[in-house]
C-alpha cells in the first residue's frame, strides 16, 4: 500500500484571526483532507474555518540561507520607531 | 514509558556509526544546549534523527494500540454518559497517534514504513497495553493511572528539542487532562457504590499499579541512552525521576477515595520528601517488552485485522481520487 498524499492543515481559530498551521494529514483527495483535518484537529472547537493544501506544493527557504536572507535586516535599526529621539515635551508622536 | 527506549531486539546489532562533521555537530550541540528548537530542515546528527524516529514512532504506536484495551469496553459502558466519554477519549488517542506519526514523518520516515514495522512486530509500543481489561473498573484505572503516567511523561516533552515533536506534545497535553479526570471520577463512583463495586475498583488498582510504574521504563542505571537523550533535550527528565513524581502525586489520590496501593513497602519518607516504594518486578517488564505480555498477540491481531478489513476502503478512496483527477484534467 502506498501512503495517501500529505496535506498541511491551517485553522482560523475565530473570525478576525488569520489561519495558522496546525499539523498535517494524509488523504486521497482535497475533500477527504478537509474531513480528516476536521476530525484530527478540531475536536474541541479549535476553529471556524480550515485550509488544507498539498504539502508538496509548499516552497520553503533553506535554513542554510537564513544568514543571507535575514541578517541584512539586523543593521537597519532605523526601521524601528525607537531609533529616533524626540524631545519629551513633544506629544502624540 | 511511551518514550522509553524499548529497542530490545536491535541491541544485538550495534547502531551504524556515522562520522559527523565536527563543526556542524558542535553548532548543533550548542543550539540544543541553549534550548533552541531543531526544525525538520535543520542539520542534525544521524543518531539524533534515529533516536527521535524510534521514540516518536514508538510513542505513536502506543497511542494507537492504546485504543484497543479501552475500545473493547465502549459497547459495554454502563450509561450513555460513560459511553460518550469513553468514545471521545478513545478518539483522542487516535488523534494523538496521528499527530505523532506526522511528527515522525518530518524526519524522513513514512507512515507506511511505521505501520509495517508495527504490524510485523518489529516496532515496540508501551508495555502497559499488553495487559487485559477485565472489568469496567479497569477503564477507570487506565484513565487515572495510565493516562496519569502518560501526562507525567508528556508534560516535560512539550519542551523537547525537536520542534514538531514538542508541538505535538502541546496538543496532546491539552487533551490528556480530561482522560485522567474521567478515569478518576469513574473510580470514585465505584468507590462510592456497593461493596462489590468498591472491591472491583480495588482489584483494578491492584492489577494496574505495578504495570503503571513500569511505564516509565527501566531504572536509570539500566537505561544507557538516557544521558545522551537528556543532553540532546530529547528527554527532559529521567525514568526514575518521573516515576517518583508519579508515585508522590498518585498515592494521596488513592487514599482520598479509600483505596489501598498494593505495595507493603510504600511509606512517606520525611527526610527525602518523597514516598519510598517497593521493588518493581523487572523480569515481568522485560518479558512484556520481549512480546510476552498477556494479550500481546491479541492486540496485534486486532490491529492487523482492522488494517486489512479497511484495505478496500483505502483502495476505493484512491481509485475515486484518481478518477476525479483524470476527469478534471480532461475537462481543462
Ligand atoms: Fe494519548
Ligand atoms: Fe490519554
Amino acid at each position: 500500500m502506498k501512503d495517501w498524499p500529505l496535506w498541511e492543515v491551517f485553522i482560523r481559530t475565530k473570525g478576525g484571526l488569520s489561519h495558522r498551521h496546525a499539523g498535517s494529514v494524509h488523504a486521497a483527495d482535497a475533500k477527504m483532507a478537509l474531513e480528516h483535518a476536521r476530525d484530527t484537529y478540531t475536536r474541541r472547537m479549535e476553529g471556524v474555518s480550515l485550509w488544507v493544501l498539498p504539502s508538496a506544493q509548499i516552497v520553503s527557504s533553506d535554513p542554510a540561507d537564513a544568514g543571507p536572507l535575514f541578517e541584512p535586516a539586523e543593521d537597519k535599526i532605523y526601521r524601528h520607531p525607537t531609533f529616533y529621539s524626540i524631545p519629551d515635551h513633544v506629544k502624540h508622536i | 514509558m511511551y518514550t522509553t527506549d524499548l529497542s530490545g531486539k536491535d541491541k544485538k546489532q550495534p547502531a551504524p556509526q556515522t562520522v559527523e562533521d565536527p563543526a556542524l555537530l558542535a553548532a548543533f550541540e550548542a543550539r540544543v544546549a541553549n534550548d533552541e528548537f531543531i526544525e525538520p530542515k535543520d542539520w542534525m546528527p544521524e543518531a539524533y534523527r534515529r533516536t527521535l524516529v524510534r521514540q516518536i514512532s514508538q510513542h505513536a504506536h502506543s497511542e494507537i494500540v492504546g485504543m484497543l484495551p479501552e475500545g473493547n469496553w465502549i459497547t459495554r459502558a454502563p450509561s450513555l454518559r460513560r459511553k460518550a466519554i469513553l468514545l471521545a477519549k478513545v478518539q483522542d488517542e487516535g488523534g494523538h497517534g496521528l499527530y505523532l506519526y506526522s511528527a515522525a514523518e518530518t524526519l524522513g520516515t513514512s507512515r507506511e514504513q511505521m505501520i509495517e514495522a508495527l504490524h510485523s512486530g518489529k516496532a515496540k509500543y508501551s508495555t502497559i497495553f499488553n495487559y487485559p481489561t477485565l472489568t469496567w473498573a479497569d477503564i477507570g484505572a487506565i484513565g487515572w493511572l495510565v493516562d496519569g503516567a502518560a501526562i507525567m511523561n508528556q508534560v516535560p516533552l512539550q519542551r523537547t528539542s525537536y520542534g514538531p515533536y514538542a508541538r505535538a506534545m502541546v496538543r496532546v497535553c491539552k487533551e490528556e487532562s480530561f482522560h485522567q479526570r474521567q478515569g478518576y471520577e469513574l473510580t470514585m463512583a465505584l468507590c462510592a457504590g456497593s461493596k462489590e463495586q468498591k472491591r472491583m475498583a480495588q482489584d483494578a488498582l491492584n492489577r494496574w499499579w505495578w504495570p503503571s510504574l513500569m511505564m516509565f521504563g527501566p531504572p536509570d542505571d539500566k537505561s544507557p541512552n538516557t544521558e545522551q537523550s537528556i543532553r540532546w533535550r530529547i528527554k527532559r527528565e529521567t525514568n526514575d525521576e518521573l516515576r517518583q513524581k508519579f508515585v508522590d502525586v498518585t498515592v494521596p489520590q488513592a487514599e482520598a477515595i479509600g483505596l489501598t496501593v498494593p505495595d507493603a513497602a510504600l511509606r512517606w519518607n520525611e527526610a527525602r520528601g518523597h514516598y519510598d516504594f517497593g521493588e518493581i518486578d523487572w523480569e515481568e517488564f522485560y518479558a512484556v517488552v520481549r512480546g510476552e505480555g498477556q494479550v500481546a498477540k491479541e492486540r496485534m491481531q486486532a490491529r492487523v485485522k482492522a488494517w486489512e478489513d479497511g484495505a478496500w476502503v483505502r483502495d476505493a478512496a484512491a481509485a475515486h481520487a484518481a478518477k476525479r483527477a483524470a476527469a478534471k484534467i480532461a475537462a481543462e
